[in-house]
């Protein structure tokens, strides 16, 4: 039976007794929200916090205001929210893309937003990753992906993150240095084990969305099952209209990197005109070129990069459908 | 593990008020079968990849292997063993045995509960409804078609219809 470790659980009412409460904790003490991340991290022993601070009691955290979203809010509340579902459909359709109903229902778009990097040699037991000398990741040296990589190559398997990235979202955190606004894009690094620049003592407050505004988005997902799977592809796809023609585009990639990955060209190839078939199936070219998946999630590695050039196209030709 | 460092909580259990002690680390999955007795809710993967230990918390389906007991205070948990009342058993629970909806049954508890809470939400559900709803629970014994099947029955039921299974989910073509 797998069974969590020990440690102590603080409820705190407000950031401010979060943050002291952290701050008392030290490298010690992490934060939670649903759970449905770190609990089972917990179980496997990738994280072993002593203390563990839940922020699903600070009203704050929870508040949907306009375009800003908490990021204690579920991702089932995200997704079924009628005004989301009509003017942020691609957040509102990743979210609802998440794993299942029943995690859905615990699980937070600050949870997934800050998603552990996962990687077949790394989500395992404990003695599983024992039992091969672990990875570098977790308690080894090595990557097992890349056994002469001085990186750590786990996948950002975020189905929310690339469509914040894409649509331009901006991202609150409060600290013990006070608050700072940061774009999605510049939230996460290209590590498996550094992916974030958040800093451990900071809390995720809350997600700036854009108003609707001439612009539209779409997320698509490649995954073994329908319900259940972390992404092995995920196509974000985001265009700011002007009339018939194309002004600004951003294609973000998840699942093919230890972070949302931009793939500036494809946005680039489709600036100025309008979304024809040939505009289309460049940006779908410019996506495959830096797409490199490794061999450490599930599917064929060579098939997944295929795939980025069939989904960016379908992705794209869904947004053209409905302008 | 001394009474010193254990917890205690108040919640509602399946309509009772209930106070229990436990170690603080353990799951909601955990206290409900050894320290409250309630074994009806099965342990699964316990990584929230299987839907085993579903259990509704005040009303929402959730899985009990990833919510600390802890959390739980001032809570309302049903379990399966909440769903028959005075020795009538649930309609759910009448038509997943008349249909077959329940092999091996371990998965059966969970299945259950979601069902309950998606006919609490939506008394008319499709079929497509149904399996989104359960999208979250892994059957390996029935292939799904009795469960949805049994769903359906269960509902037009519970809207006051009378409702017979169909020959074909009996006794098969």
């Amino acid at each position: 039976m797998l069974r969590l470790p020990t440690f102590r659980y603080l409820q705190p009412r407000s950031l401010r007794e979060a943050l002291a409460m952290k701050a008392d904790a030290g490298p010690d003490g992490m934060f939670v929200a649903g759970g449905t991340d770190l609990y089972p991290n917990m179980k496997r022993r990738h994280q072993e916090p002593r203390v563990v601070i839940s922020l699903m009691g600070i009203e704050e955290l929870r508040r949907l205001d306009g375009w800003n979203v908490g990021t204690c809010v579920t991702l089932s509340a995200l997704s079924s929210l009628p005004t989301f579902q009509r003017s942020q459909s691609a957040v509102a359709g990743a979210a609802q893309l998440v794993s299942t109903p029943l995690l859905r229902n615990m699980g937070t778009l600050g949870g997934n937003l800050c998603l552990d990097t996962r990687c077949n040699y790394y989500n395992q037991s404990y003695e599983w990753r024992k039992s091969i000398d672990f990875c570098m990741k977790k308690d080894g040296a090595i990557c097992w992906v890349a056994p002469s990589s001085p990186r750590c190559w786990a996948v950002s398997s975020s189905d929310v993150a690339p469509v914040m990235v894409a649509i331009g979202a901006e991202y609150r955190l409060v600290g013990p240095q006070g608050e700072r606004l940061v774009p999605a894009g510049r939230f996460y690094h290209n590590d498996g084990i550094n992916y974030l620049t958040k800093q451990p003592d900071e809390i995720l407050v809350d997600v700036r969305l854009p108003a609707p505004n001439g612009w539209d988005a779409v997320y698509h997902k490649l995954r073994r099952r329908g319900s259940f799977d972390f992404p092995v592809l995920g196509v974000a796809a985001w265009i700011q209209w002007n009339g018939k023609k194309v002004g600004e585009a951003r294609i973000v990639l998840g699942g093919v990197a230890s972070y949302p990955q931009e793939v500036a060209a494809a946005g680039a190839a489709l600036e100025g005109a309008p979304l024809s078939d040939e505009a289309i199936a460049a940006a779908a070219d410019a996506a495959y070129q830096p797409s490199k998946p490794m061999d450490n999630t599930d599917f064929d590695l060579s098939w997944r990069k295929q795939m980025t050039r069939v989904y960016v196209k379908r992705a794209l030709e869904e947004l053209r459908a409905r302008h | 593990m001394s009474n010193e460092s254990k917890v205690k909580i108040a919640l509602s259990v399946n309509g009772e008020p209930a106070e229990v002690a436990f170690a603080p680390h353990k799951t909601l999955l955990e206290v409900l079968r050894e320290d409250l007795g309630l074994t009806g809710t099965k342990h699964g993967c316990e990584l929230g990849e299987c839907g085993t230990c579903t259990v509704l918390l005040d009303g929402t389906a959730v899985l009990s292997c990833l919510v600390l007991g802890v959390a739980c205070e001032g809570r309302a948990v049903r379990t399966v063993e909440g769903m028959a009342q005075n020795g009538q058993l649930h309609p759910l629970q009448e038509t997943f045995a008349d249909l077959g909806a329940a092999q091996c049954g371990y998965c059966t508890p969970a299945f259950l509960l979601v069902a309950e809470a998606l006919l609490a939400a939506n008394p008319h559900p499709t079929r497509d409804e149904i399996k989104h709803a359960l999208a979250g629970n892994l059957c390996r014994c029935t292939g799904y078609i009795k469960i949805y099947e049994a769903v359906e029955l269960a509902a037009a039921r519970m809207r006051g219809e009378v409702a017979q299974p169909t020959r074909e989910s009996l006794y098969g073509r």
